[in-house]
C-alpha cells in the first residue's frame, strides 16, 4: 500500500497517541490508588496512631503492635533470606558449572518465584509451625517469609554478580588472587548496588504479604509487643485484613490509615532502592 | 640459558577452537622473545600456559611440558598462586580495575601478604616509573585509574604487572588498541625492561614484531613453523610460509 506524505504523517500521529494514551491507561491506576489512600488515610493520621495500642476492639486508638510486627518480621526475612540467597547467587554466577544440576537449580528457583503466597503460607504451617514446633511464631513467619523471598533475592543478586566484567576477574586471578579473593575484594564490591537493590525489593514484597503469615505468625489482635521470637505478632497487612473484614461497625479513616502507613513502608523501601541505584550509576567505573 | 623451555605442548579447548601442536622452544632470559602469526595460530593459547591462566578456561586435553628454571609448571601440584606472581600477564585491551590508580598497584602486592605502606609506596613509584608513566600520573595517584586515557591505562596495567617484581612478563598485544606515540612509549619501556626481566610478547603487528625483537616465533595454526634467534626470520625466512606472512601475502 503507498500512502501520501500528509496520509503517513497523520498515521504516526495517531500511532503515537495511542501508545501514550495506553502508557497514560497504565500509570493511571498507580497514582490513582496513591492519591486515594492519601487523601482517605491521611485524617487519620497523627502521633496517637502510629504509637498508641488498639482501643475499644480496634475501632480507635493506634496501631503500633502491627507497625512493631510488620519491622520485627522484615528484619527476620532478611536475616534468614540475605545471606543465603547472596551465597546461593555467588554460587551460581561464579563457581557453579554449566551442567543439568545448576540448570535443575535454575529451574527450580523459577518456580518458586510462580507459587502462590499462600502455598508458601501452608507450607510454612506443616514445617515450621508444627513439624519444627516453631509454633506461631515471628521466628516461623519470618522463615515462611524468607523462602518466598530468596528466589527475587537469588536471581537478582546473580544478575549484578554476572554484570561485572569478566576482564576484572581474568586481571585479579592473573596477579596472584585466588577465586575467593576475587569475588571479595572486586565482584561482590562492584555488585553490591544491584544485589542491595533485590534485597530491598524482596523485602518489600514480604513486607507487604499477608497470606504467608496468616497460619504461621500473625495475631488478630495483641494487647502488648511481642517479647520473643516465640512470640506471635501483629502485622500491618494482617492488621488490615482484619480491620477490613472481620471488625464491624469500623471507622473507615483507620483502615485507610493503616493502608496508608503500609503504603508509605513500601514505597520508602523502593525510594532507598532506586537512590542506591541511581547512585551507583553514576560513580561506577565501567 | 634457557629460563623457560616448552617441551612438546599439545593443547585443545574442549569446544574445539583454538590450540597448539606439538610445541617445542626455549625462551632465553632477559630477551624480548616475539611470538606472532596470523589469528587463531596459538600465540595467546601459548601465553596463558605459562601463568596457567588457561586453568580458567575448560581445556579438553593437554599435553606436554613447560619447564620454567627447570620446573614443570604444567604439574597438579604446581603453586598457581606464586607462578602467577612470578610470571606477570598485559591483556590486550588496557583493564585498569575499578579502584584508583595506587590501588592497582598495590592490589596484587596487599594480597600477597605486604602490608607496609613505605614498601607500597616504594613500589607504586619503582613500577610506574619502570613502565613509563610516573611523571604523568604522580600527581593523581588516588585518582580512578579509568580516568586516564587508553595509553595510559595500559602502562598502568604494565606497572601494576612490575609492582609484583617477576621475572617473566607476558604480553598479550599490549598495544592493539593505542596510538603510535603511546605504543612507542610501550615499546621504549620493554627495551629497558629486559635488562631484568624475560619478555614473551605477542605483538599486534609484523612490523612490531620487526622492531622488538630479540628472538623470533612464527606461529600458524597451532603449530611452531619457524622459530629463529634475531631479526633473521624477517629477512631471510626458511620457511615457505614464514615467507608469505612476513612480506604479506596472507595474513
Amino acid at each position: 500500500m503507498k500512502f501520501s506524505s500528509s496520509t503517513r504523517n497523520l498515521l504516526q500521529r495517531l500511532g503515537f497517541g495511542a501508545l501514550t494514551l495506553m502508557a497514560l491507561v497504565t500509570v493511571a491506576p498507580i497514582i490513582g490508588t496513591v492519591i486515594y489512600i492519601f487523601a482517605q488515610g491521611g485524617p487519620a493520621m497523627s502521633w496517637e496512631f502510629l504509637s498508641g495500642f488498639p482501643r475499644d476492639g480496634m475501632r480507635a486508638g493506634g496501631i503500633l503492635p502491627a507497625i512493631v510486627g510488620t519491622l520485627y518480621l522484615t528484619l527476620g526475612t532478611a536475616i534468614f533470606s540475605v545471606p543465603l540467597g547472596v551465597a546461593a547467587a555467588i554460587y551460581l554466577a561464579e563457581y557453579a558449572p554449566d551442567n543439568h544440576w545448576t540448570h535443575l537449580i535454575r529451574i527450580a528457583i523459577i518456580n518458586l518465584a510462580g507459587i502462590p503466597s499462600v502455598v508458601y503460607g501452608l507450607f510454612g504451617l506443616g514445617l515450621f509451625v508444627i513439624f519444627l514446633n516453631f509454633g506461631t511464631s515471628i521466628l516461623a513467619a519470618s522463615l515462611t517469609l524468607s523462602i518466598m523471598t530468596l528466589p527475587v533475592i537469588i536471581s537478582t543478586s546473580e544478575e549484578a554478580l554476572r554484570a561485572v566484567p569478566q576482564a576484572f576477574r581474568t586481571v585479579s586471578i592473573s596477579v596472584g588472587a585466588t577465586r575467593w579473593q576475587t569475588i571479595r575484594r572486586i565482584v561482590l564490591k562492584e555488585a553490591l548496588p544491584g544485589i542491595l537493590t533485590g534485597v530491598i525489593l524482596g523485602l518489600e514484597r514480604a513486607a507487604g504479604e499477608t497470606a504467608p503469615i496468616l497460619f504461621t505468625g500473625a495475631a488478630f489482635f495483641l494487647p502488648r509487643l511481642p517479647g520473643s521470637p516465640f512470640d506471635a505478632t501483629m502485622a500491618v497487612p494482617y492488621h488490615l485484613f482484619v480491620i477490613s473484614t472481620q471488625v464491624p461497625e469500623m471507622p473507615i479513616q483507620i483502615q485507610y490509615g493503616t493502608a496508608l502507613v503500609l503504603l508509605i513502608f513500601v514505597l520508602g523501601m523502593n525510594l532507598i532502592a532506586t537512590v542506591i541505584r541511581s547512585r551507583a550509576r553514576a560513580r561506577r567505573q565501567w | 640459558m634457557n629460563k623457560i623451555l616448552i617441551e612438546s605442548l599439545s593443547l585443545q579447548y574442549s569446544d574445539g577452537t583454538e590450540s597448539l601442536r606439538n610445541v617445542s622452544m626455549g625462551i632465553p632470559a632477559n630477551q624480548i622473545t616475539v611470538l606472532f602469526g596470523p589469528a587463531g595460530g596459538g600465540k595467546s593459547t601459548l601465553l596463558r600456559c605459562l601463568n596457567r591462566l588457561n586453568d580458567l578456561t575448560e581445556v579438553r586435553a593437554s599435553t606436554g611440558k613447560i619447564l620454567i628454571d627447570g620446573e614443570n609448571i604444567l604439574d597438579p601440584k604446581t603453586d598457581v598462586i606464586a607462578l602467577r606472581r612470578k610470571v606477570g600477564m598485559v591483556f590486550a585491551r588496557p583493564v585498569a580495575l575499578p579502584m584508583s590508580i595506587r590501588a592497582n598497584l598495590t592490589y596484587g602486592l596487599e594480597l600477597a601478604g605486604e602490608k607496609r605502606r613505605s614498601r607500597l609506596d616504594e613500589a607504586v613509584e619503582r613500577s610506574l616509573r619502570l613502565a613509563a608513566i610516573w611523571d604523568e600520573v604522580k600527581d593523581r595517584l588516588d585518582d580512578p585509574a579509568i580516568a586516564l586515557s587508553g595509553g595510559q591505562q595500559q602502562r598502568v596495567c604494565l606497572a601494576r604487572v612490575l609492582a609484583l617484581q617477576p621475572e617473566i612478563v607476558l604480553l598479550d598485544e599490549p598495544t592493539s588498541g593505542l596510538d603510535p606515540i603511546s605504543t612507542g612509549k610501550v615499546e621504549a619501556a620493554l627495551q629497558e625492561l629486559k635488562k631484568d626481566y624475560t619478555i614473551i610478547l605477542v605483538p599486534h603487528s609484523v612490523q612490531q614484531a620487526g622492531r622488538t625483537a630479540d628472538h623470533a616465533a612464527f606461529f600458524l595454526q597451532g603449530e611452531l613453523v619457524e622459530y629463529r634467534p634475531g631479526q633473521e626470520i624477517f629477512t631471510n625466512p626458511k620457511d615457505k610460509r614464514t615467507e608469505d606472512y612476513v612480506t604479506g601475502r596472507f595474513g
